[in-house]
């Protein structure tokens, strides 16, 4: 539980850093830590992060990233190519299912 | 006031009038409401398996769990505070993603259901999605050449 509030609590103090002496804007760093966490996932190091930290890795952008990679290496082990560009969308397909819950909240629930 | 004729002049009066973030208590919020994000999300995940699913499964759970909760903050106007609050620490744990879709969601809903909801819901998603997946089909070819996971290779 330890490991869990500590590294999700510095991936958060680097973005804080990034945006308070940089000029980078959020969603820069929305797209910066995704790419960072592919980049990750590819090499193989994530897995051993979430070994160590489990949802302080997992529920960080990063984790979305590492997720995508995975299933796209998923893919290449299961169909070759093709499974690099439809490997990494199927595992975005799994969080797709979040975003049918925002979207229902979007149309039906939200008042202006 | 005296008059501002270069760039760098702008700059330091821009320096001057700007105040100055309190970086090291941005930084202990960022940490602390963070980490009690994932702290959370890892107290669902544990009791997903004590209920018995596997890992991706209960994966999936948390990550519903926590951007229904935070769809439903942003609805209410409570989201904007914390963020406030906390900087970073809602902005990148899997709630700020979902932030980002609902609230020019909500925001532009009196321009229309498509060209108001539809496509202004993924001014921030949308670029973190392309870069994602693109970075995804990279990682999957440059598997498919060296045909291994390792750091060594690269």
């Amino acid at each position: 539980m330890f490991g869990v509030l500590l590294l999700g609590g510095i991936i958060c103090i680097i973005a804080q850093i990034l945006i308070d002496k940089t000029k980078i804007t959020p969603a820069r760093i929305l797209v910066l830590f995704v790419t960072l966490g592919a980049v990750l996932g590819g090499l193989g190091v994530y897995d051993y992060i979430i070994d160590f930290a489990g949802a302080g890795a997992t529920v960080p952008i990063l984790g979305f990233g590492a997720n995508l990679a995975k299933g796209a290496i998923k893919g290449v082990n299961e169909s070759g190519l093709l499974g690099a560009f439809t490997g990494g969308i199927k595992a975005a397909a799994r969080w797709n299912f979040c975003c049918c819950v925002l979207w229902l909240h979007c149309f039906f629930g939200c008042k202006t | 006031m005296e008059k501002i004729e270069t760039n760098e002049q702008y700059q330091q009066y821009v320096n001057q009038k700007s105040p100055n973030s309190p970086i090291f208590k941005n930084c202990f919020n960022a940490f602390w409401v963070g980490g009690l994000i994932c702290s959370i999300g890892q107290l669902i995940s544990d009791f997903c398996k004590f209920r018995g699913c596997d890992t991706e499964t209960s994966g999936a759970i948390v990550a519903i769990i926590l951007i229904g909760i935070s769809a439903f903050l942003t609805s209410l106007n409570l989201f904007n505070r914390i963020g406030k609050f906390a900087g970073a620490g809602s902005l990148v744990p899997i709630t700020g993603f979902a932030n980002s879709i609902v609230s020019p969601a909500i925001e532009y809903k009196s321009e229309g259901y498509v060209m108001g909801v539809g496509a202004k819901m993924f001014t921030v998603a949308g670029p973190v999605l392309v870069y994602g997946i693109s970075a995804s089909i990279l990682v999957g070819i440059l598997y498919l050449i060296f045909n291994t996971q390792s750091i060594t290779l690269v």
